[in-house]
This record gives structure tokens, C-alpha cells and sequence, in this order.
């Protein structure tokens, strides 16, 4: 096949924050194409994203957009050059309206005075585009729902002039409908010869709209592939495609597929710069170069059997040599995990615990819906569910840091329910709560790592007075940074100058020393480096073994999977199902997080 | 990966102190210095005397007493605007208590005077209890609600007082003359406060507290500690103390003025953000608006004995403050980067 002239070109992409994410990374994108960026969380999408839409810096590496040398100090530059990015996080201001958002940058105006007539046609021309026709241009962004803020936010992406689009997780709060609406505007784009970044973790949705799929892993790029199977639908935009899509087909046609000449350029990830996970690295290269069509590896690590997400494609596929996209999937979910969950793999463990938390009926507003469940001592159980699903409320709800509208926390098998009306109540109760967002509900960050980590027990180390034995205080501290291997000067060293992982580690300290009963976690291992994951896993595992019951919310199902004697499954608010260890399977859990929402329930099905 | 100090504790809390220190005593020593070369050269008197000392050391317990206060309100991620009408109402409490009992003041009882006492303390308390209870019950901004405050016991001041100032008598002097050690009771007062309040913000659980939840509120509160107690104790604190102020400031004047007070909150936030506190919350120290505070006034006595007219000496306080945050900045930067 033909290389085709690319349109962006990125060389040798290196980023390095507390440690390294991104690492040596080279991609092209090519007019009129769809490019996939797929990868578990943390594995350096969105830092990828960010860098080719002008709003971090590389540390190394080098771009070219149409052949010129492209880098971009700013969001602005890079919006000139024509490059636009459809943030995961909404960056909208509430108190404006959806019109001055979409133009923010550029208002039509008139000596210096916004001409709101102009600016409220092209507003509604804007968000036409995205299905927004029904809403006034004038309303607020802060009345609008999360779906409709997305809508604005991708709007605003596509009203500029735009050669290379970036879609970061674009559908997380999108229903069917918009999804498909969104998917119209893209290919759109596609026939006008755009090159389309699209970061997602929905692989059916990539299934669908992409023309390559790049796999990242813990920073490098692993693997390529190119889609088209039988299932791949071909909409209208194949047919007015540009030459490379045309040459595409061909290859479709043939049915040769997986690996194609591109794909095997892909510079082999370098060697493994660190000791501590060989298993991983090994991995990396025994898949890398592989990856025959059917999807089967070509050396089947015996470790990697046991690994959770081994979707098998169905036999069928394998038959057919045709790389169906149950087989395409199942290679890169190979390739986005790729890693050794061996060693902390927990052995199924028969329930023996007594119950430690029961939560019976819980609702508040829409988020939670009648949500019950309960957690053994001993146990760690999963919440898993899509973003938005209702885990980071229902663990709120139960520590009391909001009041839900019904339902009761029973704790300790306790036939009474327990009076949790503040954060204060819970923990005097025994609970824990590591939160989602550790910088801004977790941490005092210009503090030392020992004001941290005494916070929640201040009073066990105070004498008289509440004058605090600092010496004791002290000695406490220097005990969990060793015990928990904080990585740091000192306990004086103010926790903002450490790693995200070592962070995690400092709320982690703060409750062990607590000592608590029940500890609810919410995406305890969001933005950390592997290495401190690890680490985590073990120290959650230890305190199963200590007899503490552990609820813990994450969007990584791989590491529920790991982690969780049973996974409980959240979906608009409900809880959709619970599986217990070896009943589960990927494709369970992933229908049962969709169930709740009827009008999208059709995309499980891939 | 950790460093074991070796060194006793107390050292390196004193090594860190000077350390912490060692720039406003820098800049108080370089404003003696400048003041008293100046002085010299233009009128070949000394600027740095006991006198012009003692005056200073009998100025500013008021501001520091004051100071501290606001220097937790500070570091909390709050502002008291009030503290200036709180004295004047205090003070006013006590003066017409004092007053009113129509007896010779030598001759006057210990229970009279006791509670006019009191009620002076009593009532400061009572309206920085209303500043905290209001700012935390209805989670409004604590400027605007001190600011209201500030009306309130500007206009109860008037009213306790009829908007005349109350003429004690010498009896009250008692209070500022006495000598301990050698040097004025209030001075000795305040600087116990100083003292304590800085034990109690970096050495107990509450200063503890307060620190935590000047940083981050949502933090602290998902920790499991009730934020809502803490804060209103500093206001309540905020409160008493500029009471204990006015009971300095009238002893002093040996008379109480419902016209007292005017504008010191603004010093008093001045002096405190000279010693590095800062207006975000979170980080702050009680010993240094005490320099803050001393600073202030140097440079007050200085101008004055240079002969300089009030405009004059507003202006450049004004600069010396901003001077100061500025500087503050660079400081800060400057410790950033030498632990990276």
C-alpha cells in the first residue's frame, strides 16, 4: 500500500512529569482518517492529545503539521495552525451563555462591542451540527446537563476551521443519539480531508468510526492496527473518500488485514529502562511484532492465560481469517493490557468474613437510585461502571459527606442503622474514604507529608490542652513513610512536591493510621505511575488480609478484575448486577454498566 | 530516601525559626539604621533612644494584641474587618460602666471594676461570636459579614457611649503604668499573647486545625473534623482579643472614645501580611505580625522624628506594604526553588 502524505507527523514524543509518560512516541496522521488512541488509563493518551493541541510542551520530540515544522507554545497557536482539541474535562464557563462559549476566542464584533445578533446565528449554525438545535444559544452553560455541555464543548471544537480534530473521550456523556449525530460530523470531516485524533475507551465506538487504531502503553505505542471486518459498516463516507481510504478498501477487500506494512514499521518499543516490572516489558515485545490476523498470539505467555480481559473471539472469526472486529478487538485489548497481573492476582477466597458494611436502599436524586450491597470483612469488592454511573456518589452517601434522600448504612452487622449525617460521624464509625480527586478532597498540599498524615487522629497525639507531642508525632510519621515506602526527603517535605502515586500513598497513611474498619476507595489508582499501582494493590490485599472490608470504585476494569473478591456493577445510578469472582467476564460487566441506560444499551452489542 | 536528623529537635525548631525570622529582623535593624543615620545627619540627634523606644513599646500592644488575632482569622481563609469598631464598642462598654458608678475612682470597688471588665471582654466576644456563627451557619463570605459588623459595632459604640468619649480618670492609668520587669504591662501582655498564640497555632490540635482548614476546607472536612467549630472559634478569638485591645487602649488614654479604632483593621491586616501571612489562608505566623506590627510602627516614629506630616507617612506605609508582599513573593520563590 502507499504511504500516504501525512498531514501531522509526530516523531520521537518524550514527557515526563513525577516519572515518564510518554516516551518516545511516533504517530502521522493523515488526511481524511479517523485515528484511534486507545490505552488504559494513564497509559499517556491525553497527555498525546494535549501536546499536539498546543497546551503542554514535549520534553523531547518534534512535529510537523503539512510539512512544516508545527510546535505549538498555545492552545491559541495550535487553533490558528488548525489544529483543535474536544477536551475530556469540560472547559466551559458556566455563567456564559452556549453562544459566547462557542466563540469565546473570536466574538463577531462590531468597534469593539460584541454583535450578538451575528454571534447568536453562528452560534446556532454551530450547534445544529451537533444535534443542539432545540436549545436557545442564549441559555447559560450551567443549565444545561453534562450530555449538552459536551455537545457544546465538541461544537466549539468543530465551528473553527479545522484540519486535525482531537476527540478525547468525546462520547463519555453522550446518549445513542448524539453519539450517532457526532459520528455524522466526523465522517463529514473525514470527506473534507480532516485527520481525526479519537481517544475513547469504547471500542465499539472506534470499532466503528476508525480508520487505524494506535495502542499506547504505559507511554510507548505498542502495536497499530487497521480496521475493517465484515462488521465494520460503511457509511456513505467511504464512497466519497479520499485516495488513501480508497487504497484502504483494497486491502479490506483482500482481507488481509491486521498487519500492514505500517504497522510493522512501528519502531519496536525500546528496551526496558526499569528493573521492576520485567514481566510487563517482555510482554511488550512478545506482542508488539506479532499479532497474527485471527488475533491469536504468537507467544502465548502461559502468565497471560490467567489474565483477565482474554476475550476469546468466537470461532467463527478464527475460521474465516478474516479479522471480524471480535477478533481486531480482542487483539488490542491484548495490546492495551499487555501487563502481568500475576502477582497480585488474589486467589478466590471463600466468604467467610462477617458482614461489615450493608448498605440497604440508598437514593439521592437521580445519581442513586435505590443502590444496596453489602461488604464482608476480609472482602474486597468492586464498583464498576461507566463515568457518571453513580459510584462516586454512592461512596460519598455512605461516608456522609452528602445526605442521601433515603436508604441506611448498617455497619458491623449491626441490626441498627448506623447515624452517619457528616464525614465526621463515619469516620468516628470506622469508615475511610479515599477520594477521587486526592489534590483537592484529600490533600493539604503546601503541608509536610506529617501534617498530612496525622490529620484524621490528631487527638490520639495531643496531650493536655490539645498541646501535640511532637516528637511522638513525628516518629509516627517517619513509621508510615517507611511502612507505606513514601518516597521522599523528608516527613517535613511538603506533599505538592511529590509524584501522584506518592500522594495516593499520603491519604492512604493518613487512614491507616486512622485505623479504620471500612475502607471505601474511589479510583484510588487514577493518574499514578505503575510502579506505585503495584504497590497499592499489595497494601489493599494486606488490608483485606487484616480483616477490613474494602469498597473500591474505579474505572479500570482490569484492575477490579485483579483487585476484587466481587464486583458490583453501577449503571444510571442503579446497581445493575454483582458477580463474584469466576462468574464474571468482561463482557458481563460491560452489559451490565450499559444496561441501565436503555437508549445506549444497543452499543454493547459489538 | 529519608533523611534521620540527628540533631535535637528543639535546634532545628530553633535553627528553623531564625531562618523563618531572620528577614523581618532584617528589615526592622535596616529601618533603625536608616532612621537613625538620617536623623543624625540632619539634626545630630540619635533616632534610636530609650525614649523613642519606650514610646513604640507603649504604641503597639493595641495593634499586636489585635494583630494576632487577625493573623489566625488570616490563616483560616477569612478576613475580620470589625476588630476597629469592636474596640470602640468594648471600650465604650467599659468606659460608661466605669463611669457611671459615679464614685471616685480610687475609691471604686473591685467588683465594679471587675465587671465593667468583664463586659468590655464580654462583648467583643460576643460580636466575633456573631461574626463566626453567621459566616459558618449560612457559609457566606466572612468580608462581607464583618463588614456589616463593622457598621453594627461602630453604631452600638455611639449609642452606649451618646457619642461621647468618656473621661475615666487616672485610676484606669493603672493599667498602662505599672511596670513589670521594666517595661509596661501592656507591652508584657501583648507579648505574652504573641507567646501563647504562637504555641497554641503551631503546637495544638485547634492551631493545627486551623492551618488544615485555611488550606483546604473540603480536605479537612472529608477527614472527619467538623470544620464549623474551629472557625468559629477564631472568629470568637478574633473578637476577645481586640477587646483585651480596648481594654489596653482605654487604660492608656485613660478615657474611652466610641471614635477608637478607626481604620486599624486595615492596619492590623497590613502588619500581619508584612510578616509573610498569607491572604489565601493556610500559611502564617503569629511571630511574625508581631515584627509586622513593630515594623509599622518604626517606621511611623521614624517618619515623624524625620518630620515628616501624616500624608506623607501614609504614603510610604502604603509602599512598605506592598513592598513587603512583594517581596514575600520572592522569598517564597526563592525557597521553592533551592528545595528543588
Amino acid at each position: 500500500m502507499e504511504p500516504a502524505e501525512a498531514l501531522l507527523t509526530l516523531a520521537g514524543l518524550s514527557k515526563a512529569y513525577a516519572g515518564p509518560v510518554l516516551l518516545d512516541v511516533s504517530l502521522d496522521l493523515r488526511p481524511g482518517e479517523v485515528h484511534a488512541l486507545v490505552g488504559e488509563n494513564g497509559a499517556g493518551k491525553t497527555t498525546l492529545a494535549r501536546i499536539v493541541a498546543g497546551l503542554t510542551r514535549p520534553d523531547a520530540g518534534a512535529m510537523t503539521l503539512a510539512g512544516q515544522a508545527y510546535a505549538p507554545a498555545s492552545k491559541h497557536d495550535a487553533e490558528r495552525a488548525g489544529v483543535r482539541m474536544v477536551m475530556q474535562e469540560l472547559n466551559l464557563i458556566p455563567n456564559l451563555s452556549i453562544a459566547e462559549n462557542l466563540f469565546l476566542g473570536n466574538l463577531p464584533s462590531r468597534l469593539g462591542m460584541v454583535c450578538n445578533r451575528r454571534l447568536r446565528a453562528q452560534a446556532r449554525e454551530a450547534m445544529a451540527r451537533v444535534g443542539l438545535d432545540g436549545v436557545p444559544p442564549d441559555r447559560p452553560v450551567r443549565a444545561l446537563g453534562v450530555g449538552q455541555q459536551q455537545l457544546v464543548e465538541i461544537a466549539a471544537g468543530l465551528a473553527g476551521h479545522c484540519r486535525v480534530l482531537i476527540l478525547d473521550e468525546p462520547t463519555a456523556a453522550l446518549t445513542e443519539a448524539e453519539t450517532a449525530r457526532l459520528f455524522g460530523e466526523i465522517r463529514r470531516l473525514r470527506r473534507q480531508g480532516a485527520a481525526i485524533l479519537y481517544i475513547s475507551h469504547r471500542m465499539e465506538e472506534i470499532l466503528q468510526i476508525a480508520d487505524r487504531i494506535t495502542v499506547l502503553r504505559d507511554g510507548r505505542i505498542v502495536g497499530m492496527r487497521i480496521v475493517g471486518g465484515a462488521s465494520r459498516p460503511r457509511g456513505p463516507a467511504r464512497e466519497g473518500s479520499t485516495q488513501e481510504a480508497g487504497t484502504a478498501r483494497h486491502q479490506w477487500d483482500d482481507g488481509t488485514v491486521a498487519l500492514s506494512r505500517e504497522s510493522a514499521t512501528i519502531p519496536a518499543p525500546p528496551p526496558a529502562p526499569r528493573g521492576d516490572t520485567p514481566a510487563t516489558r517482555k510482554d511488550t515485545s512478545a506482542t508488539a511484532p506479532a499479532g497474527t490476523v485471527g488475533g491469536t498470539s504468537s507467544s502465548p505467555d502461559s502468565r497471560r492465560e490467567d489474565t483477565p480481559p482474554a476475550r476469546h473471539a468466537p470461532p467463527a472469526a478464527r475460521k474465516d481469517a478474516r479479522p471480524t472486529s471480535a477478533a481486531l478487538l480482542d487483539e488490542i485489548i491484548r495490546l492495551m493490557v499487555g501487563r502481568d497481573l500475576g502477582e497480585v492476582q488474589r486467589p478466590a477466597r471463600p466468604q467467610t468474613g462477617a458482614i461489615a458494611l450493608r448498605v440497604a436502599g440508598l437514593s439521592r436524586g437521580a445519581a442513586i437510585r435505590d443502590v444496596s450491597f453489602e461488604a464482608r470483612e476480609g472482602e474486597i469488592l468492586g464498583l464498576a461502571g461507566l463515568m457518571g454511573s453513580g459510584r462516586t456518589e454512592t461512596l460519598r452517601a455512605i461516608f456522609g459527606a452528602d445526605r442521601p434522600d433515603a436508604g441506611q448504612v448498617f455497619l458491623g452487622g449491626s441490626p441498627r442503622p448506623a447515624r452517619i449525617r457528616s464525614p465526621r460521624d463515619a469516620v468516628r464509625l470506622g469508615l475511610a474514604l479515599v477520594t477521587e480527586d486526592r489534590k483537592q478532597q484529600g490533600l493539604l498540599l503546601p503541608l509536610p507529608i506529617r501534617h498530612n498524615v496525622t490529620l484524621a487522629r490528631l487527638e490520639a497525639l495531643a496531650g493536655p490542652g490539645g498541646v501535640l507531642r511532637s516528637g511522638e508525632e513525628e516518629a509516627v510519621a517517619q513509621r508510615l513513610a517507611r511502612t507505606l515506602g513514601i518516597q521522599c526527603r523528608s516527613v517535613e517535605q511538603p506533599v505538592a512536591e511529590l509524584s501522584g502515586g506518592t500522594q495516593q500513598k499520603v491519604v492512604m497513611a493518613r487512614w491507616l493510621y486512622r485505623d479504620c474498619r471500612v475502607l471505601l476507595l474511589d479510583e484510588p489508582t487514577r493518574g499514578i505511575d505503575v510502579g506505585t499501582k503495584f504497590a497499592l494493590y499489595q497494601l489493599l490485599s494486606g488490608l483485606a488480609e487484616q480483616g477490613k472490608a474494602i469498597v473500591m470504585a474505579s474505572s479500570d476494569l482490569l484492575e477490579l478484575l485483579a483487585m476484587c473478591d466481587r464486583i458490583a456493577v453501577m449503571s444510571a445510578g442503579r446497581l445493575a448486577a454483582t458477580f463474584a469472582r469466576g462468574e464474571w467476564t468482561q463482557d458481563k460487566i460491560m452489559a451490565a454498566a450499559l444496561s441501565g441506560y436503555a437508549a445506549s444499551a444497543a452499543k454493547a452489542a459489538v | 530516601m529519608m533523611s534521620e536528623d540527628e540533631t535535637p529537635r528543639w535546634r532545628r525548631h530553633l535553627a528553623r525559626a531564625a531562618f523563618e525570622y531572620a528577614g523581618l529582623v532584617a528589615v526592622l535593624l535596616g529601618l533603625l539604621g536608616v532612621f537613625e543615620a538620617l536623623i543624625w545627619v540632619r539634626s545630630g540627634r540619635h533616632f534610636v533612644t530609650v525614649n523613642v523606644l519606650e514610646l513604640i513599646a507603649a504604641q503597639v500592644p493595641d495593634s499586636v494584641i489585635i494583630a494576632v488575632g487577625m493573623t489566625y482569622v488570616l490563616i483560616l481563609g477569612g478576613i475580620d474587618l470589625s476588630v476597629g469598631s469592636v474596640l470602640a464598642l468594648s471600650s465604650s462598654v467599659l468606659g460608661v460602666m466605669l463611669s457611671l458608678s459615679r464614685v471616685p475612682l480610687h475609691a471604686l470597688s473591685l467588683w465594679t471594676f471587675t465587671a465593667a471588665v468583664a463586659a468590655c471582654l464580654g462583648v467583643g466576644m460576643a460580636c466575633g461570636l456573631a461574626n463566626g456563627f453567621i459566616t459558618v451557619r449560612w457559609r457566606l463570605p466572612s468580608f462581607i459579614v464583618t463588614l456589616g459588623m463593622l457598621e453594627m459595632a461602630r453604631g452600638g459604640a455611639y449609642l452606649v457611649s451618646s457619642s461621647q468619649t468618656q473621661y475615666i480618670g487616672r485610676a484606669i492609668e493603672i493599667v498602662a503604668s505599672t511596670r513589670l520587669f521594666g517595661l509596661p504591662i501592656p507591652f508584657v501582655l501583648a507579648l505574652y499573647i504573641v507567646v501563647v498564640g504562637q504555641f497554641c497555632l503551631s503546637r495544638t490540635v485547634f492551631g493545627r486545625y486551623v492551618v488544615a482548614i485555611g488550606t483546604n476546607e473540603e480536605a479537612v472536612r472529608l477527614s472527619g473534623i467538623d470544620p464549623r467549630p474551629v472557625k468559629r472559634a477564631v472568629f470568637r478569638l478574633c473578637g476577645l482579643l481586640a477587646a483585651v485591645a480596648a481594654l489596653l487602649q482605654t487604660g492608656r488614654l485613660s478615657s474611652a472614645d466610641p471614635n477608637a479604632g478607626t481604620g486599624c483593621e486595615l492596619q492590623a491586616i497590613a502588619a500581619v501580611v508584612i510578616g509573610g501571612t498569607s491572604l489565601m489562608g493556610g500559611r502564617g505566623s503569629v511571630v511574625a505580625s508581631f515584627f509586622g506590627v513593630l515594623i509599622i510602627a518604626v517606621l511611623g516614629a521614624g517618619l515623624v522624628q524625620l518630620g515628616a506630616q501624616e500624608p506623607t507617612k501614609r504614603l510610604i506605609t502604603g509602599g512598605v506594604i506592598i513592598a513587603a508582599v512583594i517581596a514575600d513573593y520572592y522569598r517564597r520563590r526563592m525557597a521553592r526553588q533551592g528545595r528543588e
